[in-house]
């Protein structure tokens, strides 16, 4: 959605980008959108249109936007299907940018050589293609991609580093399965899905690294909403 | 473990049998389908989308027990790849244990399907006779890697066509381990993990088919 601000009351979209301000952002999106998940839930589907209605401001404004939404017959519904959408992109994102920078500090920390360097390598440019990915489907979406945050990085020793990057992997994996059943485009749930298993396949393989489970969950992996993933991330936050 | 640098996964124990071992063995059967309960039903989200489940579910249930048969099929398979071929083949090692897991957790993935097909009013599909040509532990591996890796992709090839976020849910949380399973084998076999990079391609139905079909006896 192309975000003018005030026409949007609710759901933190007043905020500019900055690097603080989405987390934040992103943790008031998940508060409304329980609230609001919450109510439609207890006052069935009439009022939950009419719900969806007051919460999106101007809806029509931000409906040419959505037509590559999933395919939604109310207008109203559209709007509030690609603003959902394109805040868990965000949200991803913003995942995907602590990730990325992780691993480039951990690449420049010269802790990890031959294979085991090569692998933590091409995991960290993997997660840059799921930062460009994430800020394309965002803008082609009418969005504004989320800025990049600083983050912070403990890297002391190569043990502590691959275990951090296990916690951090298995992290993102779940915040991607939390977030699936949220998504309304087919075509967004499909880009997520590519990733995620990505994220679990590098969370397997770390895992092997680190001598800990490759499913930590057992044969059904569970997912993290979206304040436990970014309660988790805040130390990571500069 | 070196506490500076970690150079090579041969020494790093790729996965440590003991430990995995363990960990199988310190559930019990019941938490093993208490999980799968909860992976299948209550995980996430499910009283939250309650406004759109009830209509998915009236008008896309069977697609979904379609996709759920389908991909009850692909869990049949390695479930009998793992714990029925698995026994013929000599297996040692980290390859051993890794199909004594993996076996385990496909068949809880049957288990969790046949009773989300059912709880949607649907006939879980039978199971076929496989046929897997593997008589070795590389060409056991191999063809482990060639079963998981399309099972990835099956998933995510099917799962945006779901209409239920209840079965969204259980597909999502069975293709993570798929996809874990993918990557550890891949790794002990010497391919990469991440064999498509950054996004693992998703396959459409006839394509997994193709795949598939050799392994099926008629």
């Amino acid at each position: 959605m192309s975000s003018t601000t005030s026409e949007h009351s609710r759901a933190g979209e007043e905020s500019p980008p900055q690097p603080a301000g989405i987390v934040e952002r992103l943790v008031r999106d998940d508060v409304d959108r329980k609230r609001f998940l919450k109510m439609a839930g207890t006052a069935g589907a009439a009022s939950f249109g009419a719900f969806v209605l007051a919460a999106c401001g101007s809806s029509t404004k931000t409906s040419s936007s959505a037509t590559t939404a999933a395919a939604s017959t109310a207008t109203s519904t559209t709007a509030s299907a690609t603003t959902g959408d394109i805040a868990i992109l965000n949200y991803a994102l913003t995942l995907e940018y602590l990730e990325r920078e992780f691993y480039a500090k951990v690449v420049a920390s010269g802790l990890f050589s031959g294979k085991v360097g090569s692998l933590i390598k091409e995991f960290g440019s993997q997660e840059a293609t799921h930062v460009e990915a994430l800020k394309g489907a965002v803008s082609k979406m009418g969005g504004t991609p989320a800025a990049n945050p600083n983050g912070k990085f403990p890297i002391t020793s190569a043990t502590q580093v691959a275990g951090l990057a296990y916690t951090v992997e298995n992290l993102g994996a779940a915040a991607y399965l939390g977030q699936a059943g949220n998504i309304q485009s087919p075509e967004v749930l499909a880009t997520a899905l590519a990733i995620h298993s990505v994220e679990a396949r590098h969370a397997a393989t770390l895992g092997t690294l680190v001598k800990k489970s490759l499913t930590p969950d057992g044969p059904f992996a569970k997912p993290d909403d979206m304040s436990m993933v970014l309660a988790a991330v805040k130390p990571f936050l500069a | 473990m070196s506490n500076q640098t970690l150079t090579d996964t041969g020494d790093l124990a790729l996965a440590n049998p003991e430990l995995v071992e363990l960990e199988v063995s310190g559930l019990t059967r019941s938490s093993f389908l208490l999980r799968g309960a909860l992976a299948a039903g209550a995980v996430y989200g499910v009283g939250a989308v309650t406004p759109f489940v009830s209509q998915a579910l009236a008008a896309g249930s069977s697609g979904d027990v379609e996709i759920l048969n389908f991909a009850l099929t692909l869990e049949y398979l390695e479930s009998d790849f793992y714990n029925v071929k698995g026994k013929e083949v000599h297996l040692s090692g980290t390859a051993r244990s890794y199909a004594k897991l993996f076996g385990e957790q496909e068949a809880e993935h049957v288990k969790a399907l046949t009773s989300t097909i059912k709880s949607l009013g649907g006939k879980p599909a039978a199971k076929p006779t496989f046929a897997f040509p593997a008589s070795s532990q590389s060409s056991f591996m191999a063809l482990a890697s060639v079963l998981e890796n399309t099972g990835v992709s099956a998933y995510n090839g099917a799962a945006p066509s779901l209409k239920s976020k209840e079965v969204l849910a259980a597909a999502g949380s069975i293709v993570q381990i798929e996809a874990r399973h993918a990557a550890a084998i891949n790794l002990l076999i010497g391919k990469s993990p991440t064999p498509t990079q950054g996004f693992d391609v998703p396959l459409m139905k006839a394509q997994v088919l193709t795949k598939i079909e050799p392994l099926i006896k008629k």
